[in-house]
């Protein structure tokens, strides 16, 4: 089976004067791996609602391969989808679960009896055929309701927070065996999370969406390192907001004050910027913390915030320190966990030394 | 004792009994007073009409001879079954689309309906009864309006016809088959239908496939109850039937409180119960081998 593009052109969706949906535009491409990021609320299981037709469009069109779906029901519609829930029919046996798009489609008996084991196989499931779903465990679930939206072999699969319902190993296992299964078929995966761990080592790319619009759609690389707004910044991944004034841009550089904590040197143009903060403009400053330089104080040789740990919190494979700036910011600062350096203890003095290039400007008036 | 159809929710894993959720005696104590309330006003009472009709005051069976020798008797208890028979098919037919819409529509629509349903319930019988006769009576208003409308000559006889205890019951009945159904069908998940639409099925199948299996334990549940009211039945056929639809509990009601004849309506009574029960009993072996959703 091979994947195809999924488009949605200028997609919204009104519950009488409520828009979940704002019209949003975007391509999925075909084999693509696409995550829809973003917090309760931010319509992306709404979009993904229309796209499998459960939920008609207000405005908007929505296209699978070169076939206009915007009005076509769901059956129609040839897209596998995996429930939050699961939704395995619980009056059927795994095996007749797994059966049941085959017969719609009407496939001869024993062509359908060897496609369901294909797909047991495929899960790692083989031989729980006769099982009833309740006698399954939650991942087990989980892997009959991915078989049963692959069996029919559609060119996209939907799937609605699929592992919401799992703990946290399981649900990191099962992240890299969906991960490889869409890689091995090449279906085009259209993934809805709120989790952005989950989305990041999952996607090809990531279209974060906030109160129904989307906010940005990129690789997780470009999302992590080039956020477009604060949001996306503060959404995926960890981030440190800070506020700034401009002091001084004299065509190669860019100073900013961070309040009485010193200042930050800006050596290139800050790419989130369309215009450039004239001297004296409010700006946000995001910082993710382990870009973050941890040094003993005087020991930057460039600019530097001064600051007191305030507290060291050790997460195995690396320590987070808070340090409190004297303007009373508080940023997190994130160092790889050496076990023989000496590390700063709570209460030490430290100097924190920011590069200019993992530094992301954002104009007070777009926050 | 198995729970009642009504509260099975065969989608979710094993229902636990109470007695493994809180000890035994705990359950004990909290199924006492029910227990006190059942022998005091069930079986004692049943007990002695048992007793009375075959020792009055010897042992005797005379009472029982007399239902199977005059062929009224039999042909009473048969009748009861058929209406009982008629109203639950009835009951079913209107009652499954009515639960299906309830557990679909939600806002005012829900509750309009929700009121359709329930405003009935608590109505009582016996205004509802008299409410079909104002409405069944000779110049009652279906025959006013069908004779203003010149589709008959003269008054047509409703009232006190099979026609009348028939269409009074089920429409009394209802509340009772729609409850059980409409509990089970707003309890399964819309995320089943769904997928059964995504996965291929148009809206037809997704329903035979999918909700009817589902909701089968609810139709089980609203079977039994309303056949098993309908069978001892009193007030509605007393009311709205005539002689020609005599049925047990009219039977029974003439025997004590006219006749005074208290062996034999005990007699009929015991009958009553036991095809009652006998018919519970089948309609439960007959469910139990089509359980295969029904987890516990």
């Amino acid at each position: 089976m091979d994947g195809m593009n999924v488009s949605v052109w200028g997609l919204g969706k009104r519950y009488g004067s409520v828009r979940a949906v704002e019209e949003i535009s975007m391509d999925v491409r075909a084999g693509e791996f696409l995550s829809l990021l973003g917090p309760s609320g931010s319509g992306k299981t709404t979009l993904l609602m229309m796209i499998a037709g459960f939920e008609m469009p207000s405005m908007g069109k929505i296209s699978i391969g070169d076939r206009d779906v915007t009005y076509v029901v769901p059956n129609r519609r040839n897209v596998g989808m995996v429930f939050q829930r699961y939704a395995l029919f619980p009056h059927m046996t795994v095996a007749d679960n797994i059966a049941f798009p085959l017969r719609m489609r009407k496939v001869p008996r024993q062509d359908a009896t060897r496609r369901v084991c294909d797909a047991l196989a495929l899960v790692q499931l083989e031989g729980y055929g006769k099982r009833l779903p309740s006698e399954l465990s939650g991942g087990q679930q989980q892997r009959v309701a991915v078989a049963r939206a692959l069996v029919f072999e559609p060119p996209v699969l939907l799937m609605d927070e699929p592992l919401g319902a799992l703990d946290k190993k399981l649900r990191e296992q099962m992240q890299i065996e969906i991960k490889r299964l869409q890689q091995r078929l090449g279906v085009t995966v259209i993934y809805v999370t709120h989790d952005q761990e989950e989305a990041l080592t999952m996607s090809d790319r990531i279209a974060v969406m906030r109160d129904g619009s989307l906010e940005q759609i990129g690789s997780p690389a470009e999302l992590y390192d080039g956020p477009a707004t604060p949001f996306v910044a503060d959404f995926v991944g960890k981030t440190n907001f800070l506020e700034g004034e401009c002091r001084s841009y004299n065509g190669t550089g860019l100073e900013i004050g961070i309040g009485q904590s010193g200042f930050i040197r800006l050596v290139q143009c800050p790419p989130a910027l369309t215009v450039l903060p004239k001297p004296g403009d409010r700006v946000r400053l995001a910082v993710r913390p382990e870009q973050i330089r941890l040094l003993r104080p005087g020991e930057a040789d460039g600019p530097a915030l001064e600051g007191v740990v305030e507290t060291v919190i050790f997460v195995g494979s690396f320590r987070t320190f808070l340090v409190r700036l004297p303007g009373g910011e508080l940023v997190h600062v994130q160092v790889h966990a050496d076990h023989n350096a000496s590390h700063p203890g709570e209460g030490d003095r430290v100097s924190l030394a920011i590069p200019g290039h993992a530094v992301r400007v954002f104009g007070q008036a777009r926050c | 004792m198995p729970a009642t159809p009504v509260m099975r929710r065969p989608f979710l894993r094993g229902s636990p009994t109470s007695s493994r959720e809180y000890g035994r005696t705990p359950s004990l104590l909290l199924v006492t007073p029910l227990l006190l309330l059942l022998s005091g006003g069930f079986l004692y009472p049943v007990g002695k009409l048992f007793w009375g009709s075959i020792f009055a005051p010897q042992a005797t069976l005379k009472h029982y001879l007399r239902i199977v020798e005059e062929p009224l008797y039999l042909l009473v208890l048969w009748r009861t079954f058929e209406i009982a028979f008629i109203v639950t098919v009835l009951a079913l037919l209107l009652g499954y689309p009515v639960a299906l819409a309830m557990a679909r529509v939600s806002g005012r629509a829900a509750t309009l309906v929700g009121a359709c349903v329930l405003i009935p319930l608590w109505t009582s019988v016996l205004v509802r009864s008299y409410a079909w006769i104002v409405l069944l009576q000779r110049n009652g208003v279906v025959n006013s309006s069908l004779l203003e409308a010149g589709l008959i000559e003269a008054p047509l006889q409703l009232l006190y016809t099979r026609g009348a205890v028939v269409v009074a019951m089920t429409q009394v009945l209802l509340p009772f088959m729609v409850l059980p159904i409409y509990s089970v069908v707003s309890s399964i998940p819309d995320d089943l239908t769904r997928a059964a639409r995504n996965l291929g099925a148009g809206g037809l199948q997704a329903f035979l496939r999918i909700t009817l299996p589902l909701s089968l334990p609810g139709v089980a549940a609203g079977v039994l109850i309303t056949f098993v009211l309908s069978l001892g039945f009193y007030i509605t056929p007393a009311l709205v039937g005539g002689p020609s639809t005599l049925m047990m509990s009219t039977l029974i009601g003439q025997q004590t409180t006219e006749l005074l004849n208290w062996p034999f309506a005990g007699a009929l009574s015991v009958v009553l119960l036991l095809a009652t029960l006998l018919l519970v009993v089948v309609f439960r072996r007959a469910l139990a081998l089509n359980k295969g959703f029904k987890l516990g």
